[in-house]
């Protein structure tokens, strides 16, 4: 290539970069701009979510944390959440390590299966549910919310956890066994504290998963409600809606932090190789 | 594809170093030890996603009985809920609307995650990581809550019309902004935007950056380049997002329930209101498998024709 035509490629190259730049500073706008006028009109003084703004004041949130019926939704929610991404960690584990560490028949089909909630609408899967548990006669309760976010959840545990265990060095392992440990010495000791970080980012990121669910919940919740379900009933009620807006811009701001919270522990250890104080 | 490669190879070096019944044995006992690990995960899917979606199908084959008659289902199997679904023109009409719906948010979205996710793969230098968790941050929050903000921005008297009121530039509020198609797709556009860059970032993060040097040496100028190198490199990516946005906005009922209006529902409505309020659940699952069935057979075709015509680029 001549020389005018690399600094001709070099200065489409450069304009280029300055103009996805601004385009990604639009994106980043296009994203969160909406967000922010939950926040907004949850500070605004008046009942009417509309413009010009009235006044600033903080009452729609004492509004929102002296609801009872919103703050036991809020506690079922939390309730509901922890159990799920418990068990779905769990669940995820146990299948991350068998994907990762065995070269099975049936692998891909089995794993295709198991991930399969990410590919379904979940509508599917809500009403799938519903219809089961009404034939064998479970009643509609927490219990059978925690069910559908367990199936919900769990594809997204195995996806992180999965990650997690491919950069993961097995001879430490067998050194382990070598060493005299058995195999549940060496998980406890070895296997364990290295998938820690995964683990801790899969908890929290079920656990927002089952916490902002409402497609599903909505079809598997009973009479106690969790939290996207009690809203959805509110959002008729346009007195209630400041009330909402407030306890709103609570749970994005707490999903933002534990989302940052959990993208960071997942990343702890994972450039560097493993770090073992043997 | 990556996997079945690398299952081949072991397989093959296997076979080489240890001989074929050794590792038989060895195949054996890895499936063995696979499926011990993998049986607590494999039963909880069973009981709950493999058993219900059978049982929905089966439902699809029987017969609500009328009140009357009390609650249960003739389980007689049949094929006229399906016959329903398909004689009565708003279902297959409704059926469309959301397929175009659908095809419209995942043109949207993945058109403007393709930029985004090319800026953060091949100019962020530094804090990319940022970038990702920036970008990553609305995919977890509460997809209600981001559906719901456009109904404050588009309502009646919504951001929109009451900004342009009290800035005088309307006398009257915009009518058409909020129940509509057109708000629908703006909001599903906005709602699912995030599930476009991870996917596209990661095929274009994988692409062996010699292969562009290769490519300018040769002569080719940066669109060139693009066309021939980075683009059909990063098809995958763009294939896995639109599927992984297609299919979800396909089964939504919550952004047509609030921004959507009559001329807005989609399927997910219809099903969502034949479970909760009409109580005809056979006719339902019907319905349901009926739209999923019509969904699959767009993503493999649309899959198809993506990758030939990929292809066709290279």
């Amino acid at each position: 290539m001549s020389q005018k035509g690399a600094d001709k490629a070099v200065s489409i190259t450069s304009r280029l970069s300055y103009g996805l730049a601004a385009f990604a500073l639009l994106y980043l706008i296009f994203l969160y701009g909406p967000l922010f006028f939950l926040p907004l009109f949850a500070f605004n003084d008046s009942t009417f979510i509309a413009f010009p703004l009235k006044g600033f004041t903080t009452k729609w949130f004492e509004a929102a944390l002296s609801d009872e019926e919103m703050l036991t939704a809020l506690w079922n929610s939390i309730k509901v959440g922890v159990v799920a991404a418990t068990a779905a960690t769990a669940l995820g584990l146990l299948a991350a390590k068998a994907i990762t560490r065995y070269d099975f028949a049936g692998r891909g089909a089995v794993t295709g299966f198991i991930m399969l909630p990410l590919f379904v609408p979940e509508i599917m899967l809500g009403i799938a549910l519903l219809v089961l548990l009404n034939q064998i006669g479970i009643p509609l309760s927490l219990y059978s919310v925690v069910i559908a976010h367990v199936i919900l959840c769990t594809p997204f545990a195995i996806s992180v956890l999965t990650s997690r265990l491919e950069g993961f060095d097995r001879s430490l392992e067998e050194a382990s066994m070598d060493l005299g440990e058995g195999p549940w010495m060496t998980f406890w000791r070895v296997t364990f504290p290295l998938v820690m970080p995964g683990i801790v980012s899969s908890f929290l990121l079920c656990f927002i998963v089952s916490f902002d669910d409402f497609l599903i919940s909505f079809f598997v919740t009973g009479t106690e409600q969790t939290l996207p379900v009690y809203i959805w009933s509110q959002l008729r009620f346009p007195r209630k809606l400041p009330g909402v807006l407030a306890m709103g811009a609570m749970i994005l701001l707490a999903s933002c932090v534990l989302v940052v919270l959990a993208e960071w522990v997942r990343r702890i250890g994972v450039d560097d190789k493993p770090n073992v104080g043997v | 594809m990556a996997q079945a490669s690398l299952q081949h190879k072991n397989a093959h070096n296997n076979t080489a170093r240890l001989g074929d019944r050794f590792d038989a044995f060895l195949r054996r006992s890895e499936t063995a030890s696979g499926y011990a690990l993998l049986s607590p995960t494999m039963i909880v899917m069973i009981l709950g996603l493999g058993a219900p979606l059978l049982l929905l199908i089966a439902y699809s084959f029987w017969t609500q009985l009328p009140p009357e008659q009390g609650i249960g289902v003739d389980t007689t199997p049949t094929f006229d809920r399906y016959a329903q679904v398909f004689s009565e023109p708003i279902y297959v009409d409704v059926f469309w609307r959301t397929m175009a719906i659908s095809g419209l948010v995942t043109a949207f979205t993945v058109a403007l995650g393709y930029p985004m996710a090319y800026y953060v793969a091949f100019h962020v230098q530094r804090y990319k990581f940022v970038w990702l968790i920036l970008l990553t941050i609305p995919f977890w929050t509460s997809y209600l809550l981001r559906a719901f903000a456009w109904k404050i921005i588009l309502g009646f008297n919504g951001v929109i019309n009451s900004g342009l009121l009290s800035l005088g530039l309307i006398t009257q509020p915009l009518e058409f902004l909020l129940y509509s198609p057109t708000a629908v797709v703006l909001t599903l556009s906005h709602a699912y935007a995030a599930f476009a860059i991870l996917p596209i970032y990661v095929s274009l993060e994988k692409i062996d950056r010699s292969l562009l040097e290769a490519s300018a040496d040769l002569g080719d100028g940066p669109w060139a380049s693009f066309w021939r190198v980075t683009l059909p490199l990063s098809m995958p990516g763009v294939i896995a997002a639109a599927v992984l946005i297609f299919v979800p906005v396909a089964g939504d009922y919550v952004t047509p329930s609030l921004v959507g209006g009559p001329e807005g529902q989609m399927i997910g409505t219809l099903i969502q209101v034949q479970f909760l309020r009409v109580g005809d659940w056979p006719f339902g699952a019907a319905l349901a498998l009926s739209a999923m069935a019509g969904v699959a057979i767009l993503v493999i075709l649309f899959t198809a024709a993506t990758r030939l015509a990929t292809r066709s680029i290279r």
